[in-house]
């Protein structure tokens, strides 16, 4: 990947993660509230991030002819299938479980939050088996089914 | 009754999720990548790991910028600990063996599910795709009866 496109990841992920920190998201407790309906607040990160991507994946193809240090748009590639219904259910347990997703675990090592080390070695010991069984033919995302237009 | 949903108030709720989508915008218009955040956990095993699955080409194409981008998201909330959060670290109660086992379950999901809370839930949801809003929907239901289930287990 070219330095440019590099530099703009890297900002990219500097300001996510300056963005779960500021809203809470990288608390568990914080999401855990939520869950218990204590304090719907991730409903406005969720909500606030979601509007202002879907106003840029929808316009900027429009109006940009491609992205200004690549080819072309991506498109988040997803499946109508059991595994990306499956992988859901069981993503939303650990999630009730920790209260903790992937971007907060590693957002939140920055913080000084280190007992997230914990969540992320569980994620990466996780993301491990599931490998491990795709790679012998079952639990493979958008292996079957429809996948999207790319 | 603001008051009752959000007792935290919104402010920093909605302007954190308004740069969360000002980064994932930003990604999209210079380089045209989507941001999800946990194939990070696979496409970083094809460094370390022989298994076919880690040596797909969308892992191996993209597991460069995927840690650049994690990278990043560590010095962000670096940034924001040492400018807004005052330098205190944040500490979490959440018990040991929930962030392990929610970690190891969860990995596992979202991985299975191609797509977490960013993948489907920001990514996905807004590029109209059904199969993310199905996963948003489902995900969001079995946390919520989790959530509600470690309670009665001792967990915080």
């Amino acid at each position: 990947m070219n330095p440019k496109s590099l530099v703009a990841v890297l900002v990219t992920g500097v300001i996510f993660g300056f963005g779960l920190a500021l809203s809470t998201m990288i608390k568990p407790e914080v999401v855990l509230s939520f869950l218990r309906f204590q304090d719907f607040g991730l409903l406005c990160v969720l909500g606030g991030a979601g509007t202002v991507t879907a106003l840029c994946y929808q316009l900027a193809p429009r109006f940009l002819r491609k992205p200004f240090f690549a080819e072309s748009f991506g498109r988040h590639a997803a499946a109508m299938n059991s595994q990306t219904i499956g992988g859901a259910a069981l993503f939303g347990v650990g999630w009730g479980i920790s209260g903790v997703c992937p971007g907060p675990a590693i957002a939140g090592l920055g913080a000084g939050n280190w007992s997230l080390l914990i969540a992320v070695g569980g994620m990466i010991a996780g993301a491990y088996f599931q490998g491990w069984l795709a790679s012998r033919g079952t639990a493979a995302p958008l292996n079957s089914g429809r996948v999207a237009a790319h | 009754m603001l008051e009752t949903f959000f007792p935290n108030g919104i402010a920093h709720y909605l302007v954190g999720g308004i740069l969360i989508g000002t980064a994932v915008s930003l990604a999209f218009v210079t380089t045209g990548l989507v941001t999800g955040m946990s194939t990070v956990f696979s496409s970083t095993w094809s460094y370390f790991s022989k298994l076919t699955y880690f040596h797909e080409q969308r892992f191996t194409s993209s597991r460069q910028w995927r840690l650049v981008l994690a990278l990043g998201l560590t010095l962000g909330a670096w940034l924001w600990a040492n400018t807004l959060g005052h330098g205190e670290a944040v500490h979490t109660q959440v018990q040991w063996w929930q962030l392990l086992i929610g970690g190891l379950i969860g990995g596992f999901g979202a991985r299975m599910s191609n797509g977490c809370t960013s993948g489907h839930g920001i990514c996905g949801l807004a590029s109209l795709q059904i199969p993310s809003l199905l996963a948003v929907v489902t995900f969001l239901t079995t946390a919520i009866l989790t959530a509600h289930l470690v309670l009665y287990f001792g967990g915080l």
